[in-house]
């Protein structure tokens, strides 16, 4: 089948649907590429790059519509784009039907089979699909590079000879993947960094990236919701919550909130209030801008000035690092169509009853196949899972009667041994006992790596019963003479095999 | 020629014994254990020499070839022997210290000097060490003939269960016992000779029951324990001699398998007399608990496996009997080279049980030249598995069976394994989907950070190397 990948018409996107060395690994499983003439250019993806990798390029965007079975695209199909699919192509693109719904019945209407990566499920096994991961990482480094551009210090603290710089502080609400990729940017760039989320499970994740988690003084409540994603939080949680904002604000230089909530407006977490609180020349970065924004002043895909303090309402900051995104982002749409070609043939199979590709088809065969059925799993595990942790093993009170009847009755039996046992069997039963806890002392200590050679040796060692065969083999019984020179026979086996394979295997244990 | 007296002898012995000693610890660790298996050699020479000058008067041509011969015998199979093939080689010469018991308890129930040199008492204890060396040899020779058969394969691995075999053991006890009386009370009259012979075949009944009713994966308790059996063999003989050498010689290797079978018990989290029992997996209900769906494994091939490992910082390979069947040491090693010359930190976890015998694994990665320290028993890693990055399974199943944690009533419940599934991902080499030795289905395959490599362990890593 040919994949056709044009280029991203809409105003300042410069991201593409493929790059070279994706193509390489499309053309690999079967698919012919063709791309639009300059479709990569913005990303730093030239015309010849992609002809080297083996794919065609075609001048116009007609063509790449009119030729191609699938249709591979960052954002969905706009103005006339639409009315350029054709019956039984496939669309592979962010399309995000909930908020577009007329799209989607258009798409449904013109019988494509479109397939929205914001859709694809949220589970461990389509994680390697997972293009909204992908983006949000970049959108979360991208938002702190900005904040940097704007921000008119240091990261990092230094102590120079012209003085000290004290470090920035970076305030990062909602540690979902954006939030964690900005608290490790933040981080690195040496910010003192500190992170707030409504659920609890992501704790360990911020603070294994060495930023500090706010705890909210607040009886617990968890702001999972479905999918891994939040939910909206009790009023009071929120009034909590807003006292700490408004507490952090005066103290911090940067905010970057990142708050969304699936099919809701973003939640307005930072008043102008706290805004005009903070210091002067302080950076607010709202990554939510898009759904409204988590700042009360935001203005979407614009960057204003209160005050003295600087917003941010970027929304395409994935495109802003447009060769890093259309890289991950074509790597998310080539596993996706890896795992649609199974047979490797260049033909694709969307099977429904893949909890994957259900999720991501919106529309199929003339039928509007969204929202799908929801799928349950959480990124963590929700508390009532049993952890595979060691069930509290009955710790029975073991009874000290046991072992002391035991000994008690050894004792005893020893008593009676030695009341009718001649002196000469007592010397050697006192050697035997002796021995035998020698034995225990030594053993304790060998190592598990050696537990082979230690059998072989004390197999050669045993055959010591040997000094028995030889003490016998000058009777003058033919019978014992002959039964003693078989036991010396087959012990000498024992002994020369056992000290011989003892020292092969130890020669082996090299360092 | 010199004088070898009996204070000569005794002090030759005490030498002896000193050197077992120091041989067996010095097997304590890597760095002395070549010495330790010195001092035993050069232990064995000084009592094989003292005594032969000793206590030999004739029939020494006998005696020459009877060594050469032997000792010819014992170091040829010592140098073709596979390192695979080690738990067969170590139950077959169990085997021999039992023959060697019964023949020797046999000769020295044959001298005619017995009846005069002892008397009473004394008479009946020497009969009682005789009878008692004969039966724990006998036991431990059919016992090792047949874990030998079991483990090179002659005999099927699956536990042998007769109805009521727990009865027919009893029944073989009270038998012993019984013969054993009538034989001290024979022997005073100068017989027991019969009594003396048909003990001796339900020993060697009894050891063949006891063995064929234990499967292939509690073989490492088996082989530990008639490890432990020739040494009590060799301390019964001792006392049956007067022979103190043979004594404490005897009652180190007895503690010293005793110790190992415990260990390896412990490590499975079973009760020693319930191995030695046998039958496992066929009397719990639950077992079969373990056959219900428990959904979709994911697969994955040898090249994505390459590519995991080489992006990996962090990758334990766990080895299982199933890596010495497709004898995959050596290109395991030369993966382990490999990533650990690209700055990955390439370790190996062993869990005392894998394999066939204690220490199995750690002989097979010693041949394939691993170097040992970075090889690591459970209890040293099983806390790192957070911080692994790849986790590579290679032929092992119960050992890495989350269930043994979950389900305390399973049949491997409360069994120590390592804890792989903690770490990010997981890949299993398996042959096919089918169960382990505990016969309980293994939840770690169905895990989503749990990846399925089917195929021939040694095929696939090839593939595998040749993709880093």
């Amino acid at each position: 089948m040919k994949i056709g990948v044009p280029r991203e018409i809409y105003a300042g996107e410069k991201r593409v649907a493929t790059t070279p060395e994706v193509a390489t690994q499309l053309i690999k499983l079967g698919f012919e590429v063709a791309v639009e003439s300059n479709a990569g250019a913005a990303a730093s993806y030239s015309d010849a790059a992609y002809q080297e990798a083996g794919c065609s390029v075609a001048a116009t965007a007609d063509e790449i519509w009119s030729d191609s079975d699938i249709i591979l695209k960052v954002r969905g199909p706009e103005g006339d784009e639409t009315g350029k699919l054709k019956s039984g192509q496939t669309l592979i693109s962010f399309l995000y039907p909930a908020q577009n719904p007329e799209l989607l019945q258009q798409l449904t209407e013109r019988g494509v089979t479109a397939m929205a990566m914001d859709s694809v499920p949220r589970i461990s096994r389509a994680q390697k699909v997972d293009a909204l991961s992908s983006m949000a990482n970049i959108a979360g480094y991208r938002a702190v590079i900005e904040a940097a551009q704007h921000f008119g210090r240091f990261f990092t603290g230094q102590i120079t000879a012209a003085g000290k710089v004290p470090p920035a502080k970076v305030l990062i609400i909602g540690a979902g993947v954006a939030g964690l990729a900005a608290i490790g940017a933040a981080k690195s760039m040496g910010a003192i960094v500190r992170s707030f989320d409504t659920r609890p499970e992501v704790k360990e994740q911020i603070e294994s990236m060495d930023a500090e988690f706010l705890m909210l003084d607040f009886e617990d409540e968890d702001g999972s919701g479905e999918g891994g994603y939040a939910k909206v939080m009790s009023d009071e949680f929120i009034k909590a919550e807003m006292e700490l904002f408004a507490e952090q604000a005066k103290d911090v230089d940067i905010i970057i909130t990142t708050a969304l909530i699936p099919g809701k407006p973003a939640p307005l977490l930072i008043t102008t209030e706290m805004v005009e609180s903070m210091k002067d020349g302080s950076v607010v970065v709202d990554l939510a801008a898009e759904q409204g924004g988590n700042c009360e002043l935001t203005q979407p895909e614009k960057v204003i000035k209160h005050g003295g303090v600087t917003i941010i309402g970027y929304t395409d900051m994935p495109s802003r690092l447009a060769a890093q995104s259309s890289q991950l982002y074509a790597t998310n749409l080539r596993h996706l169509l890896t795992d649609l070609t199974p047979e490797k043939d260049g033909q694709i199979n969307v099977d429904m009853e893949d909890e994957v590709f259900r999720g991501a088809t919106v529309c199929i065969n003339g039928e509007t196949t969204w929202p799908p059925p929801a799928p349950k799993l959480s990124a963590a595990p929700p508390k009532k899972a049993p952890e595979p942790v060691a069930p509290p093993v009955e710790q029975k009170p073991r009874s000290f009667m046991g072992p002391a009847i035991g000994m008690v009755l050894a004792g005893l039996a020893l008593l009676g041994l030695g009341a009718v046992a001649p002196a000469s069997f007592m010397a050697h039963f006192t050697v035997f006992v002796l021995a035998c806890f020698v034995g225990y002392m030594v053993i304790w200590n060998v190592t598990a790596a050696l537990h082979t050679p230690l059998m072989s040796v004390t197999n050669a060692i045993s055959s010591i019963i040997i000094i028995g065969a030889l003490i016998q083999i000058s009777s003058e019984n033919e019978v014992i003479k002959w039964i003693a020179i078989g036991t010396v026979l087959i012990t000498s086996v024992n002994i020369f095999g056992g000290f011989a394979v003892t020292r092969r295997m130890l020669e082996m244990f090299r360092k | 020629m010199f004088e070898v007296n009996e204070g000569i002898i005794q002090v030759s012995y005490i030498i002896a014994t000193i050197l077992f000693i120091l041989a067996l610890g010095g097997l304590s660790n890597q760095e002395t254990a070549r010495r330790g298996n010195w001092y035993g050699i050069v232990g064995m020479a000084i009592a094989l020499i003292a005594t032969i000058l000793g206590d030999v008067t004739q029939a020494y041509p006998y005696l020459i070839v009877a060594l050469l011969v032997g000792g010819t015998v014992g170091i040829v199979a010592a140098r073709r022997v596979q390192m695979t093939q080690m738990p067969e080689l170590v139950a077959i010469l169990h085997s021999l210290v039992g023959l060697a018991a019964v023949a020797v308890g046999f000769a020295n129930f044959m001298d005619p000097d017995r009846l005069t040199h002892y008397i009473g008492v004394e008479l009946t204890i020497h009969d009682v060490e005789t009878y008692l060396g004969i039966l724990i040899g006998a036991v431990t020779f059919s016992g090792s003939v047949i874990a030998f058969g079991k483990l090179s394969g002659r005999i099927g691995g699956k536990p042998l269960t007769l109805p009521a075999r727990h009865w027919l053991n009893l029944a073989l006890l009270l038998g012993v016992i019984w013969y054993g009386y009538q034989f001290v009370g024979d022997s005073a009259a100068g017989g027991g000779i019969e009594a003396l012979i048909i003990m001796t075949v339900i020993s060697l009944l009894f050891g063949i029951h006891m063995v064929m009713a234990i499967g292939g994966a509690d073989m490492p308790v088996v082989v530990s324990m008639l490890n432990s059996y020739s040494g009590w063999a060799a301390s019964a003989t001792g006392f049956m001699l007067g022979n103190d050498l043979l004594i404490v010689t005897g009652a180190l290797v007895g503690s010293s398998g005793a110790i190992l079978s415990y260990i390896m018990c412990r490590a499975m989290n079973r009760k020693f007399l319930a191995v030695i029992a046998g039958g496992f997996g066929t009397s719990e209900g639950t077992a079969a608990a373990g056959g219900e769906d428990q959904g979709e494994v994911a697969p994955i091939d040898p090249e994505e496996t390459a590519g995991l490992l080489t992006s990996a910082r962090e990758v334990m390979i766990i080895p299982g009997y199933g890596m010495a069947v497709a004898q995959a040491q050596h290109i395991v090693h030369e993966i382990t080279q490999t990533l650990r010359d690209k700055g990955v930190n390439v370790r190996f976890g062993i869990h005392p049980v894998a394999g066939r015998m204690p220490g199995h694994m750690n002989v097979l990665l010693a041949e394939a030249k691993v170097p040992y320290d970075i090889v690591f028993e459970m209890d040293e890693i099983n806390d790192d598995f957070p911080n692994v990055d790849v986790s590579i399974i290679i032929g092992a199943n119960d050992i890495v069976n989350p269930s043994a944690l979950t389900d305390p009533e399973g049949p491997i419940g409360g069994m120590p394994v390592l804890e792989c599934w903690k770490g990010t991902t997981s890949i299993v080499l398996k042959r096919s989907m089918a169960t382990g030795y505990a016969g309980v289905q293994n939840p770690l395959f169905f895990l989503d950070n749990t990846r399925m490599l089917f195929g021939d362990a040694k095929d696939t890593l090839d593939e595998v190397f040749k993709g880093l």
